[in-house]
């Protein structure tokens, strides 16, 4: 249903009026920190490969900046690739757009409803682009239905974005970071709606940066960073590859590395990573190796401040692959 | 299942027009407001009270009507494009929805423009029995020849709305003051609204230069079709000189439309 290879998109060295993709909005220039600088830009995407199958809910799991936002603006015609190729429903996003187009609905980012227009008149307008009869998508809405979109809190925009991506039933349905801004009990229902619609036999390709999010819905996950592909399997099987180590780590007030040192001779710790005032020590017996861990950082002079132990997970497969934590 | 919905890419076209049309719509009383309201304050200093005091002469009001049709024509056309696209992809990015709509790109763009110049066109007939009613009978006024009159007004809107889409592609919305300042403010100015363009003889320097100005043609081509003794540029020119900026603005402008839509 999905395709792409070898996808690279460089953007033009930043100016920070027109940043990464739209969408990305205000913080469009904050992400090309993390990014591989090339000669000529920056590169957002750096030959990302995926294949997702009719049916499928697919997830694309990263960080700010990892390059997830172009990959659906790619995908929904929106960016053009520096290189590689990428289809949908069988069709060409560069050379086909309209074809794609058609078959897609898009849920943004930020809620981008027309504001010259009300709430009904929205759905009704989004409905006539793709041949729905206006009476058809009026009789579609809801309560609030001639409320202006602007009186609309920001959990109603993003159920009007989600009512108006799915209005004209398309057969793949790209969300990015959905459920940002949501409260909890929004959360669960939207959640509700994308099972739904993934019963149905829906394509849906979401973005997210909550693993639990992307563990709970996803058949499939792909991790991206810095705009390549890390790894790419259901959510148990990529929490079989995580490192089986309990990762532990130790705020430290003192000499980090001297600690480090000692805590790599401790039973049981088959590394340990200094990241600031951050050790973190990998741990093949759980949390039985902190007192040990302990015991050798202030053996070494440095007072401990925190322990933080996070079990084998996505979130530990991500931090192992990444270096970094998710947000 | 899942099936796909066909529709031909003139339905999408026509319900983008129809959506903005009920905007405009809903928006007329502002709409004539923001592009009326200085044409008709023109038409009252300099055609109703300077005639009066005598500074002005009786006749002035024949050269001083096409000039102010064609700037409400204009200014309306040039506004009804670019503000709403500046504001669009600017922040609110509502023009999203409709770039995700199954059309090509490029057609989204002549949709704003068809749009604009209906916009236009409107400006004009609104302000023209307002002249009318303001200025008293206007010596010389002609309005049978509806072809040549019709074809100027569609002409220049279209030429001012695809500027229109040029300017909203190329600015940012901090710079919206600055475009009035910098642009339609000596457009106003130099573009043969308040004076015949061949009464610039005396300055031979102006007369010349003021030909990059737009809007010279359609004040010209305006008092060609409405009043034709009052000394004017061949119709014939002013069509060839428009069709071929109508051209240059659409190619450049549409360019930028999809450079900013598709990055």
């Amino acid at each position: 249903m999905i395709e792409t290879r070898a996808l690279r998109k460089v953007y033009a060295a930043p100016s920070p009026r027109r940043g990464p993709p739209s969408r990305l909005g205000p913080v469009a220039s904050a992400p090309s920190a993390n990014l591989p600088r090339t000669s000529g830009g920056i590169a957002a995407l750096d030959g990302l490969d995926l294949q997702v199958s009719e049916g499928e809910f697919f997830g694309l799991l990263g960080p700010n900046g990892a390059g997830k936002t172009t990959t659906i603006g790619i995908l929904t015609t929106r960016v053009h690739a520096t290189s590689g190729e990428a289809f949908v429903a069988g069709h060409n996003v560069a050379t086909q757009d309209v074809d794609v187009r058609r078959r897609i609905g898009v849920v943004p980012q930020r809620p981008n409803p027309d504001r010259s227009l009300n709430v009904i008149e929205n759905l009704a307008y989004h409905g006539a682009y793709f041949g729905i009869a206006m009476a058809e998508a009026e009789r579609r809405g809801a309560d609030k239905a001639t409320a202006k979109v602007e009186d609309l809190s920001g959990g109603q925009q993003q159920r009007l974005m989600i009512a108006r991506a799915l209005l004209h039933e398309p057969r793949v349905i790209f969300l990015d970071e959905p459920t940002v801004g949501l409260d909890p009990q929004a959360r669960l229902a939207l959640w509700d709606v994308l099972r739904a619609l993934h019963r149905e036999g829906r394509t849906i390709v979401m973005t997210t940066h909550y693993m639990q999010e992307a563990d709970e819905l996803c058949d499939r996950l792909a991790i991206v960073d810095r705009g390549k592909l890390l790894a790419c399997d259901s959510p148990t099987a990529l929490r079989r590859q995580a490192p089986g180590a309990t990762l532990i780590d130790l705020t430290l007030e003192g000499n980090v590395v001297a600690a480090a040192e000692r805590c790599r001779g401790v039973e049981g710790v088959s590394r340990v990573d200094v990241a600031g005032a951050d050790l973190r020590a990998h741990s093949d017996r759980g949390g039985e190796a902190i007192p040990a861990l302990i015991r050798a950082a202030e053996d070494a002079g440095a007072r401990v401040q925190n322990i933080n132990l996070s079990k084998p997970s996505l979130e530990t497969l991500f931090i192992s692959l990444t270096g970094r934590k998710l947000d | 299942m899942v099936t796909d919905r066909e529709i031909s890419t003139s339905d999408v076209f026509f319900a983008m027009l129809r959506r903005d049309i009920r905007v405009a719509r809903r928006e007329l009383p502002f709409f004539l407001l923001r592009t009326a309201m200085q044409p008709l304050l023109l038409m009252v200093v300099f055609g109703f009270l300077m005639p009066r005091m005598g500074v002005m002469q009786k006749g002035y009001t024949a050269t001083l009507l096409p000039g102010v049709l064609a700037l409400s024509l204009a200014l309306s056309s040039v506004q009804s494009v670019a503000l709403p696209m500046v504001a669009q992809f600017g922040f609110s990015k509502e023009i999203e929805d409709r770039l995700l709509s199954p059309i090509p790109t490029h057609l989204v763009a002549l949709e704003l423009i068809v749009a604009g110049t209906i916009q236009g066109v409107l400006a004009g007939l609104f302000v023209l029995p307002c002249g009318r009613l303001i200025m008293g009978a206007i010596p010389g006024l002609a309005l049978s020849n509806l072809p040549h009159i019709v074809g100027i007004t569609i002409l220049g809107a279209a030429t001012f709305s695809a500027l229109g889409l040029l300017i909203g592609c190329a600015i940012s919305p901090q710079q919206i003051g600055l475009m009035f300042s910098s642009i339609i403010g000596p457009m106003i100015f130099f573009g043969c609204t308040y004076y015949p363009w061949m009464a610039l003889d005396k300055v031979p320097f102006m007369k010349y230069a003021v030909l990059v100005n737009p809007l010279v043609y359609v004040a010209e081509g305006m008092r060609g079709a409405i009043t034709p003794n009052v000394p004017h540029m061949d119709p014939l020119v002013v069509a060839v000189v428009l069709v071929v900026l109508l051209t240059i603005f659409w190619h450049f402008g549409r360019r930028a439309f999809l450079k900013r839509a598709i990055s």
